[in-house]
């Protein structure tokens, strides 16, 4: 379904947990919330939920507005973190649970029951009870019954967190097979980056209440809007004073300027190795850390330090060596705008003498 | 949590009915007392309470209280402790046996007070002899009061003892403690804050009892007779005003031990 | 070998302040015999006060069992009440706890006595509160309150609110989600409480003496006369009614422990 939410807020008290949201999601869409712990993308997904009231705003659903709807008539399906399953009910009866309430026949009952259970792949385990099975088990049956009412909109608030990590994995691509085939436009919350880039179609980054940026993971990624998103996905170095990088002294020209720089643009090479020397800088090899697909290399360029990676397919550096430095492209941000550059100097310079 | 039922009128009517049950049954009824003991003004609330024979009777109480809760902490962290740290033939039963107090009637507990250490009974001759009165005289109230608080202090510290971590206790084992000093340092500790909390209950209750106490206490004013059964002997000669000063007084203090109770146990628990 | 002077020690004071006096009991009701026991009991008096008794232990469970479980339900999971006042309204729960039961009589007597406002309004309707059976009711409603609501509050805080949420957003109002999955959960608390509200308000004496008048025949309950009887050095007759009481508190005893364990299993 067609969801529209215009200048949703929420406060407790003195605390606003949600500062004026606003965005549309498309039907059949798998939108991911994503933000660190506390930022309000729990309390956006109960309110859609109709588990918390807004302080101002409006939820609309087809556009209809559901604001005075209470969760049992936004035809929504939840999926709580924990669960929440009926301890003193089979797993049959939970996934039953929204069908015996619309009191529905109880052969159509059945049929749709054991359909889930096949689908979720649970075949076998009907009768048993919450405490009989594991944690991803425990989801499926919270999946099963989440859908057996054919909701329009399903919500699911930080599905896997309560999960092992190695399931996880298998779990999240079940859940996004499971919801494509299902067709059913879908929102999730989730803290961690990677789960959201790899389920989400898109992606909503809420921190401290507010939305900062909505879009595919890939523009997130390469066209972060503000400097909070910018740092959030991925992993960065935040540098101060700009004037030490080679090739960006002049973003200086714009007071309090900083630069955050991404380890993927980050190339290090050994005197020699880099082609375009005159755009690097020299540094020194700090640390390097064992992440076991790579090396993590810690560069002191002068007094600031350097985050990267480093192939295991290269040569190994030591503690102490001195390498050069290229800085392909940094993201630059002031007070009052932040825009994304391109190492001036990896423009050849004689090419225009020639 | 939504309406009961669907409709505005059906929750509205049940909200309002419980609530209403709520207030009317127990903040009216203690509003009433304090309102109607001044009803006649200040200063017959005043000759009430400084009545010499009331005076007497809630010190007496307080007294008698104080010593029955006292001993109910040294008995109540032994008994506790028995039960929860050994394994013997019976433990089961005599835990059982522990909510007795709170199964049974106070006035039944106190016939059996009677019965037990009145003068035609075995242990009352005897004492008799030995030159000190049980029942009719301070020692049955006391008796009686042990009686009805002996739970408190006991279920307390048993939950308090169950969760506290033995590692605690084997360090100082192998530090070189003995088992009195790792007793008085380790355990008791763990265990006071349920110490205090089953006393404070106890204190609380002692001061109220009136069934088990009137049945073996002779009710002698000045000398065996407890704030309680004053005030009942005040609504009996047509005094209910009097009766109501004294409750106050008795009523203030309760409410007061209650209120430190939840202060302590919401600040361990954080709350 | 401390030990054992421990367990002996705990054998003793349990002997002396528990069992043997429950032993009294029942080997003094049969001072003059069985035909001594059956008179006391079969007294029109004791009958009179045995059914009153049993009156108002079924009336107050009852009543206060209802309003106990929507009390707790209120305080633990209501929205419409903010933090502070329910905060409040929980230590006011307390409340009887602290009172004794005499002055728990009196307040009544001061506010539906036949000298008060109130009083006279429901007489002239035909109704007698103090002095009657209302009034015993009302007395014991008082005393017996916080025991349901304190059992069944901490058992709702512990299973917490999500099942409830779950049930919400499948469709299901209150009162399906209430039997279906609240109800399972707090089923032992409130079977607990059950027993526990009977057990005192079987057991009820000074707030019950205060407000009936402990008239014979008319405003008795087992404990009061009972009380009576020892006034009255009837105490054969005394003992036969306390044995009475004694069995049925026994057997609630039992009753508590077994409700204790199931409670605890989830």
């Amino acid at each position: 379904m067609h969801i529209e939410v215009r200048n949703l807020s929420k406060s407790f008290g003195d605390f606003h947990a949600v500062k004026d949201v606003s965005f549309e999601i498309e039907k059949g869409h798998l939108i991911g919330l994503l933000g660190p712990s506390g930022g309000g993308k729990t309390s956006i997904l109960r309110m859609l939920a109709g588990l918390e009231t807004p302080s101002s705003g409006d939820i609309i659903f087809h556009g209809q507005r559901v604001n005075d709807l209470p969760p049992q008539e936004r035809g929504i399906g939840f999926v709580f973190q924990n669960y929440a399953l009926f301890k003193h009910m089979t797993v049959y009866d939970n996934i039953a649970f929204g069908l015996n309430v619309k009191k529905q026949s109880k052969e159509k009952i059945r049929e749709r029951v054991m359909y889930l259970v096949e689908l979720t792949g649970l075949k076998g385990f009907e009768h048993r009870y919450a405490h009989q099975l594991s944690g991803g088990q425990r989801q499926r049956v919270a999946f099963a019954r989440a859908l057996a009412p054919e909701p329009q909109l399903l919500l699911l608030d930080e599905p896997f967190a309560a999960i092992d990590a190695k399931i996880r994995t298998e779990l999240r691509t079940w859940l996004k097979e499971m919801i494509e085939r299902v067709g059913i436009t879908s929102i999730f919350v989730t803290h961690d980056q990677e789960e959201a880039i790899e389920v989400a179609d898109e992606i909503m980054i809420i921190s401290k209440g507010k939305l900062e940026q909505k879009g595919s993971p890939w523009d997130i990624y390469k066209n972060p809007e503000t400097p909070f998103v910018a740092s959030f996905i991925g992993e960065s170095t935040i540098v101060d004073d700009v004037t030490v990088l080679k090739g960006f002294e002049d973003a200086a020209d714009r007071i309090g300027t900083k630069a955050l720089i991404r380890p993927e643009y980050i190339e290090i090479g050994r005197p020699g190795e880099i082609k375009l020397a005159s755009a690097t800088m020299e540094a020194k090899v700090k640390h390097l850390h064992f992440r076991g697909s790579e090396w993590m290399v810690e560069l002191m360029v002068g007094e600031t330090k350097l985050i990267t990676y480093r192939s295991l397919e290269k040569e190994v550096l030591h503690p102490g060596e001195m390498v050069r430095v290229l800085l392909h492209r940094a993201y630059l941000f002031n007070d009052n705008e932040s825009w994304i550059e391109e190492n001036k100097l990896k423009v050849d310079p004689m090419s225009t003498y020639i | 949590m939504n309406a009961m039922f669907r409709g505005k009128g059906w929750s509205f009517g049940f909200r309002s009915t419980i609530m209403l049950y709520f207030f009317l049954l127990i903040v009216l009824p203690i509003a009433g007392i304090y309102t109607q003991s001044f009803s006649l003004g200040w200063l017959t609330f005043w000759e009430s309470v400084s009545d010499p024979l009331a005076l007497k009777s809630v010190l007496l109480t307080v007294k008698l209280a104080v010593i029955a809760t006292l001993i109910n902490m040294l008995l109540g962290t032994m008994i506790g402790w028995v039960l929860i740290r050994y394994r013997f033939p019976g433990r089961r039963l005599l835990n059982s046996l522990v909510d007795l107090p709170f199964a049974l009637p106070t006035a039944v507990g106190g016939l059996m007070i009677l019965l037990l250490l009145g003068p035609n009974s075995l242990v009352g001759g005897l004492a008799d002899k030995l030159g000190f009165q049980i029942v009719f005289h301070e020692p049955a109230i006391i008796v009686a009061m042990l009686f009805v608080t002996f739970p408190f202090v006991i279920r307390a510290i048993q939950p308090l003892l169950e969760e506290m971590d033995k590692s605690e206790e084997e360090a100082a084992y192998t530090l070189g403690a003995s088992r009195t000093k790792t007793f008085f340092s380790v355990i008791l500790p763990t265990i006071l804050p349920g110490i205090s909390s089953g006393a404070m209950l106890a204190f609380s209750r002692a001061l109220a009892e009136f069934g088990a106490v009137v049945l073996v206490a002779g009710n002698i004013p000045g000398k065996t007779l407890i704030a309680s059964v004053y005030i009942f002997g005040e609504i009996e000669s047509s005094n209910p005003q009097g009766a109501a000063a004294v409750s106050v007084l008795l009523l203030t203090l309760s409410f007061l031990i209650l209120w430190t109770v939840n202060l302590i146990q919401s600040r361990r628990t954080g709350l | 070998m401390m030990r054992r002077l421990w367990i002996t020690l705990t054998y003793i004071v349990f002997g002396i302040l528990l069992i043997t006096p429950l032993i009294k009991i029942f080997t003094g009701t049969w001072a003059d015999g069985w035909s001594g026991f059956v008179a006391g009991i079969t007294r029109q008096e004791s009958l009179h006060a045995l059914m009153m008794t049993a009156i108002i232990v079924v009336v107050v469970t009852a009543l206060n069992t209802v309003f106990g479980i929507m009390l707790a339900l209120y305080l633990v999971r209501a929205e419409w009440i903010g933090r502070r006042v329910k905060r409040l309204l929980n230590s006011l729960v307390d409340l009887p706890f602290a009172v004794s039961p005499v002055i728990g009589g009196l307040m009544i007597v001061l506010i539906l006595g036949p000298s008060t406002v109130l009083g006279t309004l429901f007489e002239d309707a035909g109704i007698k509160i103090v002095y009657a059976l209302p009034g015993m009711i009302l007395a014991t409603l008082f005393v017996t309150f916080p025991l349901m609501v304190r059992e069944v509050m901490p058992v709702l805080q512990e299973i917490g609110a999500q099942q409830e949420e779950a049930a919400s957003t499948l469709g299901a109002y209150s009162w399906y989600t209430f039997w279906k999955v609240t109800w399972p959960s707090i089923r032992w608390g409130v079977i607990y409480g059950v027993v526990l509200t009977v057990a005192r308000s079987l057991g009820e004496f000074g707030a019950v003496l205060v407000v009936s008048g402990n008239i014979m025949n008319k405003t008795q309950t087992a404990t009061t006369l009972v009380y009576q009887d020892v006034e009255n050095f009837n105490v054969v007759a005394a003992n036969g009614v306390a044995l009475v009481l004694a069995v049925f508190s026994v057997a609630l005893l039992l009753l508590m422990e077994w409700a204790k364990k199931r409670k605890e299993v989830h």
